[in-house]
């Protein structure tokens, strides 16, 4: 369709070589769209002019153009890069390719068993396997949780599950907890914006507003209209331990990370055990169980060691910037025990906490009566966070909640007690 | 006075030089599909690569009005496109009141004309200028305002129009030339990006960095230019929070000119270091013993190649 409407424009003045360019840009196009690339029609438009505009003559002008199209961020480029050498050296290889993916030209054609490109394979691979399972088993199974919890659950019971610990839950318990959290909402203090939306409660006068009015009655009176700063939640980032020491916990901590990225705009997820993961994109899938299956796709070191530091370090050095600006909140979740005994944690933890604005550490291991901040990793963390909390049953979860709804003390005021037992 | 717009990568190359801006050829090639075709150019890249400077070079070689946006978080329509002048609103009530004018229509059309509007950055892109033509509009680290403001741009940036609700839509006559810089402190929206060239400004190589500094900081000696460039390329190999710039090279080398040196030393290097790291924890990591072993390899390389 992309070729008609380029090429019907001025279609008398084409050679045949260049409408064989148009074809061989739309393949492109289309290569990359199945290798993952947002790439819509008008992008392919884009492209042919492109092209015209820049001439064949130079390889190098070739590639930054159509990289100028092609591209939108900066992590996309080795995807283009690797399809751009592959389909200009052979364009015969993605012809062959794309007779066997192009789903419009065979309807229910299996995926193709030995594709030439890696990549490609791998952009759609795990996407069909997901979808089939997820529309299979789980949806069911997920229903059937929902009802039972309506009808089983009464008073009594939620109570006593809500003080009860995630890593003493039987399976039914645990499907119940679940879907309590899938309730949650999460209401972080406010934080005031330099933008300003009426308001009759007289902070500011509105003039736009009254000029306005003023002039509805003719300018005799002029009636006054009120404005004050508009409010937003601050972006809110969890950093969560999936180490082995951690495992129960971070399973169930999942469904409440998604319950708050699916309520709220601005929530960035980050894994870690011995390497750092991002699975916000991930949390946004709608259903928790469709999104549970992409994240331990891909975090690769579940139930592993941890290195907290490591983590640390790689997400001050990628992440940090990135995300923690505008007024950050921050959810650290681990227990601070740490493979490399706290080496390199300290230096990490206080820039964490010069970059944000509030920094919560909740840790499961302050469930123990006789807790001791004493082990290494706990001791390098404990110095840099605002607040220590306990996070080991729908409770906890619930105090978390109200702590984040309160106005924000002064800084490390939630720590202090534990500081002094250091 | 205005310049045409270039017709060919290798005349966008020129015009850039002539501004005395050192630009790789992609860089070249994507500004100059954006000239041609009429799109904003978006540019990312970390803090001190440049990309702000495209936007002014572009305005001088062509001969363009410069506008500059910069964003801050919370920007709005009254600090970005217009605002009305409302102590002269007022006076102008007062006045037609005193005159006894009562016709209600008539003193809208009064108070809400072009004379009581304030003209921001966006509106003064958008106004045609006769002698030098469609404006360069420079908006400056997009990713510090918030998602509304971007949502907003969408339509300036696709129809190059904006709407006042007492006056009515203002559309250009000739579409500015749209420079967007974006430092990644957040992920623009892909709606904005869609609109646009995008391009990815990275550290310059050893080579080009060399001719960046003959350009911008003529005054060093070759051998003195040859060991910063070599320095700062093995600096941006370290593990360090933030990398430097090419703009810190040139503040580094500047300082070195006034400080007559004409070769590197670690003494030198541990006093000046702050000019090229900006966090104390990458000062405090470099300076002393690494910095003499980096500039050990330096000079042992340099020496090695001639």
């Amino acid at each position: 369709m992309a070729v008609i409407t380029t090429t019907g424009g001025n279609g008398a003045d084409h050679s045949p070589a260049e409408s064989k360019l148009v074809v061989n840009l739309m393949h492109f196009a289309r290569a990359l769209r199945v290798a993952g690339l947002p790439i819509g029609p008008g992008k392919v438009l884009d492209a042919v002019n492109a092209i015209r505009a820049v001439g064949v003559g130079n390889r190098g002008d070739f590639y930054w153009a159509l990289h100028a199209v092609f591209v939108n961020r900066h992590d996309q480029h080795e995807v283009f890069d690797q399809a751009f050498h592959i389909f200009w050296r052979d364009p015969k290889i993605l012809e062959r390719l794309m007779g066997m993916s192009m789903p419009d030209l065979e309807p229910g054609s299996a995926p193709p068993e030995e594709p030439p490109m890696r990549r490609v394979q791998d952009a759609f691979r795990p996407d069909s396997e997901e979808k089939s399972e997820g529309e299979g088993g789980d949806k069911g199974e997920k229903d059937e949780e929902e009802t039972e919890y309506d009808s089983v659950m009464t008073a009594s019971s939620r109570e006593l599950l809500h003080g009860m610990d995630f890593d003493e839950m039987s399976a039914e318990e645990v499907a119940r907890a679940k879907a309590a959290i899938a309730r949650m909402r999460l209401p972080i203090q406010l934080v005031k914006m330099r933008r300003f939306r009426p308001d009759p409660r007289r902070a500011r006068i509105d003039m736009r507003a009254t000029l306005r009015s003023a002039l509805r009655s003719g300018g005799a009176t002029i009636p006054l209209k009120w404005k004050r700063r508009s409010q937003r939640p601050p972006p809110l980032v969890i950093l969560c331990d999936i180490s082995g020491s951690m495992s129960r916990y971070s399973r169930m901590l999942l469904h409440f990370m998604h319950a708050v990225s699916n309520d709220r705009s601005r929530v960035h997820v980050f894994l870690f055990g011995t390497r750092l993961t991002n699975i916000t994109r991930h949390l946004r899938e709608r259903d928790i169980d469709l999104a549970l299956a992409k994240v331990s796709e891909a975090a690769e070191d579940w139930s592993g060691g941890t290195r907290i530091g490591a983590a640390l370090h790689e997400f001050n050095t990628h992440w940090g910037r990135r995300v923690l600006g505008q007024g950050a909140v921050m959810l650290l979740i681990s227990d601070g025990l740490d493979r490399d005994a706290g080496r390199g944690l300290e230096i990490e933890m206080e820039r964490l906490h010069k970059s944000c604005r509030r920094l919560i550490w909740l840790n499961p291991l302050l469930r123990f009566e006789g807790f001791q901040p004493k082990s290494q990793g706990i001791q390098a963390i404990l110095p840099h966070v605002d607040e220590f909390r306990p996070v080991h049953n729908l409770e906890s979860l619930d105090q978390l909640i109200a702590a984040l709804n309160r106005p924000a003390g002064r800084r490390l005021e939630g720590a202090s007690e534990w500081l002094k037992m250091m | 006075m205005t310049q045409p717009i270039p017709q060919s990568v290798e005349a966008t190359l020129e015009l850039l030089a002539k501004g005395n801006y050192v630009a790789d050829r992609s860089l070249a090639t994507a500004l100059y599909l954006a000239l041609k075709m009429g799109r904003p150019l978006f540019l990312e890249g970390e803090a001190g690569t440049g990309k702000t400077e495209i936007g002014k070079v572009l305005a001088e070689t062509l001969g363009r009005k410069l506008i500059r946006l910069q964003c801050y978080e919370g920007l709005d329509v009254s600090s970005a496109v217009y605002e009305w002048n409302y102590s002269a609103q007022m006076i102008e009530i007062r006045i037609a009141e005193a005159a006894g004018s009562r016709d209600r229509s008539e003193m809208e059309q009064g108070v809400f004309s072009e004379r009581f509007l304030i003209k921001r950055p966006i509106l003064q892109a958008l106004e045609p200028d006769p002698i030098r033509g469609a404006p360069v509009l420079l908006i400056d680290e997009l990713d510090r305002t918030d998602e509304p403001f971007e949502a907003f741009l969408l339509e300036i940036l696709s129809d190059f129009q904006v709407t006042i609700p007492e006056i009515g839509t203002v559309k250009a006559k000739e579409p500015p030339i749209v420079v967007i810089t974006s430092n990644r402190t957040r992920e623009i929206h892909d709606a904005i990006k869609r609109r646009c060239f995008y391009f990815w400004v990275d550290y310059p190589d050893a080579k080009r960095e060399m001719e960046i500094l003959k350009v911008r900081a003529p005054g060093a000696a070759e051998g003195l230019a040859k060991q910063v460039v070599a320095f700062v390329q093995k600096l941006r190999g370290e593990d360090l929070f933030k990398l430097p710039g090419v703009a810190e090279t040139i503040d580094w080398t500047n300082a070195l000119i006034q400080l007559d040196k004409l070769d590197l030393d670690p003494q030198t290097i541990n006093s000046t270091l702050g000019i090229l790291l900006k966090y104390q924890d990458d000062i405090e990591k470099i300076q002393g013993s690494e910095a003499a072993r980096l500039l050990q390899q330096v000079k042992t390389d340099l020496a090695a190649g001639g």
